[in-house]
């Protein structure tokens, strides 16, 4: 299977996909961290593809989504963005929206927190 | 020595007509990081303000941002953080 199928099945078949420098335990990049750190918090089950462990992968998901950057999150198959719009759209409660949307698990209280504690 | 921040603002004053424009230098925050390379211009924040994204998604945002500033340069900047409003 070549890249592009990889990840089309990968989002497709997962609720909601990270791709990370390095993994949801141990993140090797602040951008990286900062999402996984803002799921993880919110109890969002996720699947995480390390993009450093696979080059074909590094380089396919900039070309799958066209967005040259890492982190990039997807819920159900669809691109949601990257570090800065995720940071937002938790802030602004958006992402709250989205899960409720997709029927996507989370805690309101955790994101909540969240916000109290940058707003 | 390139100037980088030079380089990225005047990419996106061709492109846009913005009110507001911030280029900020962030490397040095970056230090012992992998990807600072060294150069000292290896991340970047961006702060834009302009009409012209009014009533545009986050993601055609940033997207507009990306192309002004073109693949290439894109590709040389490690790290780049992008605030946009319309």
């Amino acid at each position: 299977m070549n890249a592009q199928d990889t990840i089309k099945e990968t989002v497709t078949s997962n609720d909601v996909v990270l791709y990370m420098k390095g993994t949801k335990e141990m993140p090797q990049c602040g951008f990286s961290s900062r999402v996984a750190g803002v799921l993880n918090f919110m109890g969002v089950e996720f699947t995480d593809v390390n993009v450093l462990a696979d080059d074909a992968i590094r380089q396919g998901i900039k070309d799958y989504s066209d967005w040259p950057t890492i982190p990039q999150l997807y819920v159900k198959g669809e691109f949601v963005g990257g570090s800065d719009i995720i940071t937002e759209m938790t802030l602004s409660g958006e992402l709250d929206k989205l899960f409720d949307d997709k029927g996507i698990g989370y805690s309101k209280e955790a994101a909540e927190k969240i916000r109290e504690a940058n707003g | 020595m390139t100037n980088r921040s030079e380089e990225i603002r005047s990419a996106l004053t061709a492109a846009f007509a913005p009110r507001e424009l911030e280029v900020i230098n962030e490397s040095d925050k970056h230090l012992g990081h992998a990807g600072h390379d060294g150069t000292g211009e290896s991340h970047f924040r961006v702060r834009i303000a302009d009409d012209a994204f009014a009533g545009m998604s986050r993601i055609a945002r940033h997207r507009a941002v990306h192309d002004a500033l073109g693949k290439e340069l894109v590709a040389k900047i490690h790290a780049l953080a992008i605030e946009v409003s319309g």
